[in-house]
């Protein structure tokens, strides 16, 4: 049966395919957004919030977008400015100081701390802190708050959301994608978006893409709400994460578990006991919170490309197909996502950023067993080293 | 097979598993016990684990139980408290004797099995708390027999002390005798709240009127008989109680459209519900269903009590709550010999399994319509607005208007104004979805004074049956632990090495201007040209 399509249809309800929505409604397009289950549910809702990727071709339009995201959506983001990395030995002293070189090169700025300054910006932290950087760019933001805010923002703009619809496969004629069945119907689209995070590979295979990826799970812990620091957006010890405006410490980091997804589902996100790990840093990274409880633990999934960069491309065939993997660093980028994304489907091209470093056909040359090769296989198809 | 591993993944990295036992069983009350005790019976080594008694300050968050804050000061005296909860039940100085390994004050704040996304664990292991302490304890089966616990309902003042769940109010009173109450007003007339109103007048307690929203008792006639005596308001809601400093003093009942009545009392017993204490289970990923005439969402079990993890059993009230079984605990305790008679089995213990028909009667009440009622009467047309969420502070309406929580300071002229189901679409509304966005059930209490009422909420407003409401998950740690205490202290030396913060991947931080035409494995960045970055 074939329902009311769309323009455009985006594949995939996380962040980057509600922020493309929004960008394309705002815009005065035809959008609907078709998720497996509910918006944000993956790895777009559960994540450490940051939003600071110096790296990326979209940093400046991430930088750009941040702070006036509240306004813009007419929705809260929780987004919050800065971020502070802080070092417990001399040795993450000189790493994190390294890290900021790309940001400083593209002209942010951030300052080199003592242990003192610190401690007064982030109280909970203890003595055993020996210095840290504070980042006069970056920030952090509620995932799944910012991700409903995307779906209700488009929605005002007259975007559609269809929640619990499962992408059955397209239809396709003179190069092009014209219809999107589903379990709930099949809808007609002019341009078709794949956002679907671990989905994508699956997804983009049957319209004859090859998107390298394996999913991972990844897990995170969180305290009990405490009082709130100057800035929340810290991160150090081996870890990311912050302090929520509510107050609790939600921080993750450490060993990733490798997956093999075969088709269309998502395994239960189990934790573990990982979590005790990550408590020892936490401690760590916040003397003062050491008596701070534990109240979740939880995991998510997350899809990584070879190289662990995005793959944001419209396609040569079909011609009227985008696919956008964020490979595991989707959430902060996503108000430049979308933008990139309602570019290449309206105009053709990314107006505001060079996405050549982006582009699927760098994997060109990739050797053909390069999952053994990253060793990118779950823990029981593995032997030791 | 892959001949090399991501060392940033958990591939190789060990867990430190401080203990080993062949079975681990969780709850000492009659189910639990009567598991360990057949299961040592046939030589098998068993861990039995009770967090009984809690600490005192767990006690004030209301974990496990909706304790109220109506309990003696003796309650701080750990000592006492666990002489008293030994005293009381014969059948754990039993245990000591069978050879069980009875570990009391020891809470299981986690149990994890490898599965479809886990695969790095040695095998089935448990999180324990002892207080001061948190281990891995590594078991070849799991028996869980984690109880019930009550569900909350909010009106004006269930915050003040002396409003306390039914099941917390017998345990203060015969497991610990610490219950500071004198006089007592119950809401709900279920076997479960007139079995334990009988046995708390059995213990010296005044029960001055039992409550119910409903026009008629729900419970057992037989029980009603018995307790004759004790008015019972029909057809009544809670307006709110009343009280100072020192917790409840009064309650304020009504019928619809009614006179109020204000009935003075020092606590007001939750009994409108009791719920099977699902938490380990859920966070583990057992199959959950949702079956009203068990008490709500029960685990998915086959005859010998097994859940859909391999290894993992449930036995007791958490594994299903109904009429016959809240009369006579001899249905816990076959429950628990059939869980451990299958567990001794499976270890290769050669034992003749019973062939028992298990007894189930579905309740003689529509479950879901009656908890339902209860919170549209008392929670929805509550005046004065109370928290739902206790932890969070967040009420009924801002619940189901999905609102920002207040200290985000987000304008109320720029409340969104749709309907639930326009907020959320057409489907059932999703309670973890609703926490997320309004915090209610985010709190230390993890949901356990909320989470029941804030489905009934959804169902009602959404206009959709309770049975459609999906489960809020529950995570691990089960029970808050301090940082510290749950801080691995044996981290294995790869897992120290290798550490991450995120995936651990050079080329992710190679900065797009340097970002080479052609990726491959060969080529790729290494660690020193590409230091990670946040």
């Amino acid at each position: 049966m074939t329902e009311r399509g769309a323009s455009a249809i985006i594949v995939g309800g996380g962040a980057t395919g509600l922020s493309a929505g929004w960008w394309l409604a705002r815009d005065g397009v035809d959008v609907l957004v078709i998720d497996k289950g509910i918006v944000g549910w993956e790895a777009s809702g559960r994540n450490g919030g940051g939003c600071t990727h110096p790296f990326s071709p979209l940093f400046q339009e991430e930088q750009r977008l941040w702070p006036m995201l509240d306004e813009l959506l007419g929705y809260p983001t929780e987004f919050r400015a800065q971020r502070i990395r802080l070092a417990l030995d001399e040795q993450q002293m000189r790493r994190y100081g390294q890290a900021r070189q790309h940001a400083v090169r593209q002209g942010f700025v951030s300052e080199q701390l003592d242990a003192q300054q610190v401690r007064a910006l982030v109280p909970l932290a203890g003595d055993n802190v020996v210095g840290g950087y504070l980042h006069r760019f970056g920030g952090h933001a509620n995932p799944q708050r910012t991700v409903q805010a995307y779906a209700w923002a488009m929605q005002d703009h007259g975007g559609r959301v269809l929640q619990h619809t499962t992408v059955l496969g397209f239809s396709t004629a003179g190069g092009k994608v014209t219809e999107v069945r589903t379990d709930r119907g099949d809808f007609g689209c002019d341009t078709l978006v794949i956002a679907a995070g671990p989905q994508i590979n699956h997804l983009a295979a049957s319209l004859g893409v090859r998107v390298p990826m394996v999913a991972a799970r990844a897990e995170m812990i969180v305290t009990e709400p405490l009082p709130l620091m100057p800035i929340g957006g810290v991160d150090g010890n081996g870890l990311y994460g912050r302090q929520t405006q509510r107050g609790n410490l939600a921080y993750g980091g450490g060993p990733h578990e490798w997956l093999e997804i075969d088709d269309n589902t998502v395994p239960h996100r189990s934790s573990t006991p990982l979590m005790r790990n990550i408590a020892a840093r936490v401690a760590e990274l916040f003397a003062r919170a050491a008596h701070a409880r534990v109240i979740r633990s939880w995991a998510g999934i997350i899809e990584n490309t070879p190289d662990g960069r995005p793959v944001i491309e419209r396609m040569a065939s079909p011609d009227n197909l985008v696919v956008a993997t964020l490979s595991s660093i989707g959430f902060g980028l996503s108000p430049a996502t979308g933008h990139a994304v309602r570019d290449l489907v309206v105009d053709g091209v990314c107006g505001f950023a060079d996405l050549g470093s982006l582009r699927l056909s760098r994997f060109d040359r990739l050797e053909r067993d390069w999952i053994d090769l990253q060793g990118w296989r779950p823990p029981s198809r593995q032997v030791a080293s | 097979m892959s001949e090399f591993r991501d060392p940033k993944s958990v591939a190789g990295k060990q867990l430190p598993v401080a203990e080993t036992t062949q079975l681990l069983v969780i709850g000492a009350g009659p189910a639990g016990i009567a598991a360990a005790a057949e299961a040592a019976k046939h030589g098998i080594k068993v861990v039995l684990a009770d967090e009984n008694p809690v600490p005192v300050a767990a006690m004030g968050d209301d974990i496990p139980l909706h304790f109220g804050q109506r309990y003696g000061a003796a309650a701080r005296n750990r000592t006492a408290m666990l002489e008293a909860f030994i005293a009381r039940d014969p059948a754990i100085a039993a245990l000591f004797d069978a050879g069980v390994d009875v570990r009391l004050g020891t809470s299981v704040w986690g149990v994890y099995a490898n599965g479809p996304s886990v695969g790095w664990l040695p095998g089935p292991v448990a999180g324990l708390h002892d207080g001061e302490r948190s281990f891995m304890l590594g078991c070849e089966r799991v028996i869980v027999a984690a109880g019930r616990r009550d569900m909350g309902l909010a009106f004006p003042g269930w915050e003040l002390p002396g409003v306390l769940g039914i099941t917390a109010a017998e345990r203060l009173l015969h497991r610990f005798d610490v219950l500071e109450a004198r006089r007592v007003v119950v809401l709900g007339t279920s076997t479960e709240a007139l079995v334990a109103a009988r046995s708390l007048r059995a213990g010296g307690i005044e029960v001055a009127a039992l409550v119910e929203v409903a026009r008629q008792p729900v419970g057992p006639t037989e029980l009603l008989r018995e307790l004759a005596d004790i008015p019972i308001l029909c057809g009544h809601r809670v307006r709110r109680a009343e009280g100072g400093t020192d917790g409840v003093e009064a309650i304020v009942v009504a019928p619809e459209h009614g006179q109020e009545q204000r009935i003075a009392c020092d606590a007001i017993l939750l009994g409108i519900g009791v719920v099977p204490v699902i938490e380990l289970l859920d966070a583990l990923g057992c199959r959950i269903s949702y079956l009203p005439e068990r008490g709500g969402h029960v685990p998915v079990l086959d005859a010998a009590h097994r859940t859909s993890v391999a290894g993992i059993y449930a036995i007791g009230d958490c594994a299903g709550i109904w009429s016959a079984k809240t009369l006579d605990p001899d249905i816990a305790r076959a429950e628990g010999r059939r869980a451990a008679m299958d567990v001794v089995a499976s270890l290769g213990v050669a034992v003749e399994l019973p062939a028992e028909p298990r007894a189930f009667q579905p309740a003689s009440y529509d479950l879901d319509a009656y908890r339902l009622d209860w919170v549209r009467a008392t929670v929805i047309d509550a005046a004065g607005e109370p928290y739902v969420c206790q932890c969070e502070e967040v009420t009924a309406r801002e619940i189901l208007e999905l609102r920002p929580p207040r200290y985000l300071g987000w304008p109320d002229d720029r409340r969104n104004t749709r309907t639930l189901r326009q907020m959320l679409g057409e489907a059932p509304p999703n309670p973890d979805q609703v926490k997320r966005l309004t915090r209610a059930g985010m709190g230390v209490c993890q949901g356990r004074r909320c989470r029941e009422q804030v489905a009934a909420l959804l169902a009602l407003g959404a206009g959709v049956e309770l049975r459609h409401i999906p489960l809020a998950s529950h995570r691990a740690p089960v029970r808050p632990i301090p940082l510290r205490i749950a801080a691995e202290t044996q981290e294995a030396a790869e897992m120290t090495e290798h550490w991450d913060t995120w995936f651990g991947m050079p080329p992710q931080y190679v900065p797009h201007w340097e970002a080479p035409e052609f990726y491959t494995v060969a080529g790729r960045a290494t660690d020193d040209k590409a230091p990670d970055v946040e």
